[in-house]
C-alpha cells in the first residue's frame, strides 16, 4: 500500500509535469535535420487555407534553415490569447485586423518595428490603408496576409425585371432606396423579394454611420455616436423595417439560408443587391455559377457627395505572439510572405487583390475574380472605412449591433439607441486611456483617415 | 494490533479520494480563490492584475447589461424549473405504469437528453424558424399567422424555456428510480380503502417522492442559472436586443471577448453567491415539506 501511494504521487507529479511542460509536445523545437520549427496557426480552412499552405510549402522548399508548420485553428483569436497567457503560444498567428489594438494593448503580441526596419520594410511598400490597420500607438504589431474590401453586388436580371438598366446601377443611396421599392414584392403577408436590406448579411452594423460621413469617434479619446451624420445613417438603415414592418422583414430574413449555401438570398434571387466583399465572387461561383451579377461602387447619400466611393476595409493579419519561441525565424517567414511573388501567390489562391503597393504585370489580367480591378482601385479610395483602432472595439461593435436591433424593432429611436451606446462605451474608453497613461503611453490619433 | 490496520485503511481511503481532492483543488478551489482575488483587480490576462478595490463591484451595480442579463437568467430559471419539474414527474409517473413496451417508452423519452447540445440547438433553430419552421407549419393553418419565434423580443427567451423541457430525461430517470422506492403496501392499503388514482398520487406518491424532488429542484436551480450553450449558439449577442443575453454569456464575453478578467471574476463571484444563497434557501424551505421514508 505504501509503495502504491508513492507510485500514485509520482504518477500525479509526472502528469502535472507533462501538462506544464507540454510545449515540448505541442512545439518541437527543431527537426531531426536541424531546421528550426516555426509553428503557425491560421484561421482559414478549405481553399483559403490551401492557398496559404502552398506558400508555406514553397517557403519550406526554398531554404533549409527554417521549417514552418501550418495548422488550421478555428476560434483563432481566443486560442491564441489563451495559449499566449499559458506561455505556449505559436510562433505565428493569423488573426483579424480589428484584433490589433486589443492584442497590442494586452501585451499579447510583439512589436515588429525593429524586425521591419532591419528588413527595410515600410509603409510605402503597402496600400497605406491596409498597413495602417497593422499599427497601434505608433508601433507596428502585425503584417498583412490578404486584404478585403466591399462593393455593391447586384443581380442584373432582377434589375432588368424591375425596369432598371443593369448597366447603370444606383449611384446614390436615394436611388438604391427607390430601386428597392421597385423590386419589392409581397405575397399575402410575406415578402418574397427585396431590392436591398441593410441587415443582410449584417456583418458590419457599425458601417451605416460612416457611410453617411459620420465619425464613430474623434480617433483619440471621445466617442461620437451622437454625430448627426451617424444618426442619419441609422435612420436610413431603420427605414426599411419601419416601412415594411419589422416583423415582416425579419420573417423574410429567417427564410434565408446560411451565407455559404445556394439559399443565400442574393444567390437565390430573393435579394437584388447586397453590400459584400471581394470574396463574394468565389461563393457565387461555387453556389450559383449561373447568377447574372455585377459589382459596383457602393452608393453615397445624395446630400453628402463627398462620401462617394466608400468601401469597408478589412485585413487578415499575421502576428508574433508574446513569448513565441522563435520570433526571429517567424519573421523570416513573414518577410518572405511580404514579397510580391509570395503575396500574389496567396492572394490569387484566395482570389483577392494584393495589399502591396506594387502588383506585377499580369496579376490583375490573369486574376480569376472578374471585378478585381474595382476592388483594387477602391482600396485607394479616400473614403475607405475601417473599424476604430481601440482595445474596446469588440464590445463597442456588439453594442452597435444591439442598437441596430433596437432601431429596426422600433423599440428605440436611432438617437436614443446611439446615445445608449455612447454612454456605455465612453467610460470604458476612458478606462483604457487611464490605464495607458499609467504606463506612459499618451493617446494619439488612431483615426484611419490620417 | 488494530492500529496499523486502521492507518492502512485510512491510507487506502485517502488514496482513492486523492484524484478527487487533487482535481477539486486544482480545477475548482484554486480558481475560485484566484477569481475572488482577481475580482478586486483590473486584469487583462497577459499583464499582472492591478488592485482596484471594489471598483468592479461598484461598476457592476451601475451596469445596465449586468441587471438585464441577470434578469434574463432569473426569468429563465423561474419558468424552466417549475415546468421542467412538472414535465419530468408527469413523465415518470406515466412511465411507471405497467404497460406493454414499458422499457421502450422509457428509452424513447430518455433519448432526447443524450443529444449533444450543438446539434440540438441547430435543430431547434429549424423547428422555430419563423418562415419555414415545422412549428409554424402547424400554427399557420390554424391561427392564420406565423409567430416570429426567434426574432421577437418577448418570444425568443421563451423558446429557450420550451427547449429546456427537451432535457428532462435525466431528471425523469431519477424520479423513476425514486418511484421504485415507494412501498407497494401503501398503495395496497389505499386500494382497500377505495382511494382514487389522483388521491394515491397526491397523498402517497408525491410525499414519498419529495426528497427526490428536492434534489432535482436544487440541481436545476444550479443548472438553469448557469445556462450557457443553447443561448450562446442560438442567439449570437443575445439577439434580439439582448432579450436572450444570459448572465453566464455576459461573463464569458467579458472574460474572453473583452479580456476583462477582473470584471468577469466579480460577476462570477456574484453568481456563485446568488446560487449558493438560493440553494440554501431552497433546502431550508423544502426541509419542512420533505418526507423521508424513515421518519
Amino acid at each position: 500500500m505504501k509503495l502504491s501511494l508513492v507510485g500514485w504521487i509520482l504518477g500525479v507529479a509526472a502528469l502535472a509535469w507533462a501538462v506544464t511542460t507540454s510545449e515540448a509536445i505541442v512545439q518541437p523545437e527543431t527537426r531531426s535535420d536541424g531546421r528550426v520549427v516555426v509553428t503557425y496557426w491560421e484561421k482559414w480552412s478549405d481553399f483559403e487555407f490551401e492557398a496559404m499552405r502552398k506558400v508555406v510549402e514553397k517557403y519550406n522548399n526554398s531554404q533549409d534553415k527554417i521549417f514552418v508548420k501550418i495548422l488550421s485553428v478555428p476560434g483563432i483569436a481566443n486560442k491564441t490569447l489563451l495559449a499566449t497567457s499559458g506561455g505556449i503560444p505559436p510562433d505565428l498567428a493569423g488573426l483579424y485586423g480589428p484584433n490589433v489594438a486589443q492584442y497590442a494593448y494586452n501585451n499579447a503580441v510583439m512589436p515588429l518595428d525593429d524586425f521591419a526596419n532591419e528588413a527595410g520594410m515600410n509603409r510605402d511598400d503597402y496600400i497605406h490603408q491596409y498597413y495602417d490597420i497593422c499599427t497601434y500607438r505608433g508601433k507596428l504589431w502585425a503584417l498583412p496576409t490578404t486584404p478585403a474590401n466591399t462593393a455593391l453586388h447586384y443581380n442584373r436580371d432582377m434589375l432588368k425585371d424591375a425596369g432598371w438598366d443593369p448597366d447603370n446601377p444606383p449611384t446614390t443611396i436615394e436611388e438604391l432606396t427607390e430601386l428597392d421599392k421597385l423590386i419589392f414584392k409581397k405575397e399575402g403577408a410575406a415578402i418574397t423579394k427585396m431590392g436591398f436590406l441593410p441587415t443582410e448579411p449584417g456583418w458590419w452594423p457599425w458601417a451605416w454611420g460612416p457611410i453617411f460621413g459620420g465619425k464613430l469617434w474623434n480617433g483619440v479619446d471621445k466617442i461620437t455616436m451622437d454625430d448627426p451624420q451617424i444618426i442619419e445613417g441609422y435612420t436610413w438603415m431603420g427605414s426599411f423595417a419601419k416601412q415594411y414592418g419589422s416583423g415582416t422583414v425579419s420573417s423574410f430574413q429567417e427564410g434565408f439560408g446560411t451565407f455559404n449555401s445556394p439559399q443565400n438570398p442574393f444567390m437565390d434571387n430573393k435579394l437584388a443587391m447586397v453590400l459584400q466583399g471581394v470574396w463574394m465572387a468565389n461563393f457565387i461561383e461555387k453556389q450559383n455559377p449561373d447568377l447574372n451579377w455585377s459589382a459596383t461602387v457602393f452608393p453615397y447619400p445624395a446630400n453628402h457627395p463627398e462620401m462617394a466611393g466608400s468601401t469597408l476595409l478589412d485585413l487578415d493579419i499575421l502576428v508574433i505572439p508574446t513569448g513565441a519561441k522563435h520570433p526571429k525565424e517567424a519573421f523570416e517567414f513573414l518577410k518572405y510572405l511580404q514579397t510580391q511573388e509570395a503575396m500574389e501567390m496567396l492572394c490569387l489562391g484566395q482570389k483577392k487583390h494584393s495589399p502591396l503597393a506594387n502588383v506585377s504585370d499580369g496579376f490583375l489580367e490573369n486574376h480569376p475574380n472578374p471585378n478585381i480591378r474595382l476592388f483594387q482601385e477602391m482600396a485607394y479610395s479616400k473614403n475607405t472605412l475601417a473599424t476604430p483602432k481601440t482595445p474596446i472595439w469588440a464590445q463597442w461593435g456588439d453594442e452597435i449591433r444591439t442598437a441596430t436591433q433596437s432601431i429596426n424593432n422600433g423599440s428605440k429611436t436611432p438617437e436614443q439607441a446611439l446615445l445608449d451606446v455612447q454612454n456605455k462605451m465612453q467610460p470604458l474608453l476612458d478606462k483604457v486611456l487611464r490605464h495607458e497613461r499609467a504606463l506612459g503611453i499618451e493617446p494619439r490619433s488612431e483615426d484611419m483617415a490620417e | 494490533m488494530s492500529k496499523p490496520k486502521l492507518t492502512s485503511q485510512t491510507r487506502a481511503g485517502l488514496l482513492f479520494a486523492a484524484p478527487w481532492f487533487i482535481g477539486f483543488s486544482v480545477f475548482l478551489f484554486f480558481p475560485l480563490v484566484k477569481a475572488f482575488y482577481n475580482s478586486f483587480t483590473e486584469y487583462t490576462i497577459l499583464t499582472p492584475p492591478v488592485w482596484i478595490g471594489l471598483e468592479n463591484y461598484s461598476d457592476l451595480m451601475k451596469d445596465e447589461l449586468f441587471w438585464k442579463s441577470l434578469g434574463n437568467s432569473f426569468y429563465y430559471a423561474l419558468l424552466a424549473i417549475p415546468i421542467g419539474t412538472v414535465v419530468a414527474i408527469s413523465l415518470a409517473l406515466l412511465l411507471n405504469q405497467k404497460v406493454k413496451g414499458q422499457a421502450f417508452y422509457r428509452t424513447f423519452f430518455f433519448l432526447p437528453s443524450l443529444v449533444p447540445v450543438v446539434p440540438l440547438a441547430i435543430l431547434w433553430l429549424w423547428i422555430f424558424n419563423g418562415e419555414s419552421g415545422i412549428l409554424n407549419a402547424f400554427i399557420e393553418p390554424v391561427f392564420g399567422f406565423k409567430p416570429n419565434w426567434l426574432g421577437d423580443v418577448t418570444l425568443a427567451k421563451n423558446v429557450l424555456i420550451v427547449m429546456s423541457t427537451w432535457g428532462v430525461g435525466n431528471a425523469m430517470v431519477i424520479y423513476l428510480a425514486g418511484l421504485q422506492q415507494v412501498p407497494v403496501a401503501l398503495y395496497e392499503a389505499a386500494d382497500l380503502d377505495g382511494a382514487p388514482a389522483y388521491l394515491k398520487t397526491w397523498k402517497i406518491t408525491l410525499p414519498l417522492l419529495s426528497p427526490v424532488i428536492m434534489f432535482n429542484v436544487v440541481m436545476s436551480i444550479i443548472g438553469s442559472l448557469q445556462v450557457f450553450a443553447q443561448p450562446y449558439i442560438m442567439f449570437p449577442g443575445g439577439a434580439p436586443e439582448r432579450s436572450t443575453y444570459f448572465f453566464s454569456v455576459y461573463i464569458y464575453d467579458t472574460a474572453f471577448r473583452d479580456n476583462r478578467m477582473g470584471y468577469a471574476s466579480a460577476m462570477g463571484w456574484i453568481m456563485f453567491i446568488l446560487i449558493l444563497a438560493l440553494t440554501l434557501f431552497a433546502v431550508k424551505f423544502m426541509d419542512k415539506r420533505v418526507h423521508y421514508e424513515s421518519s
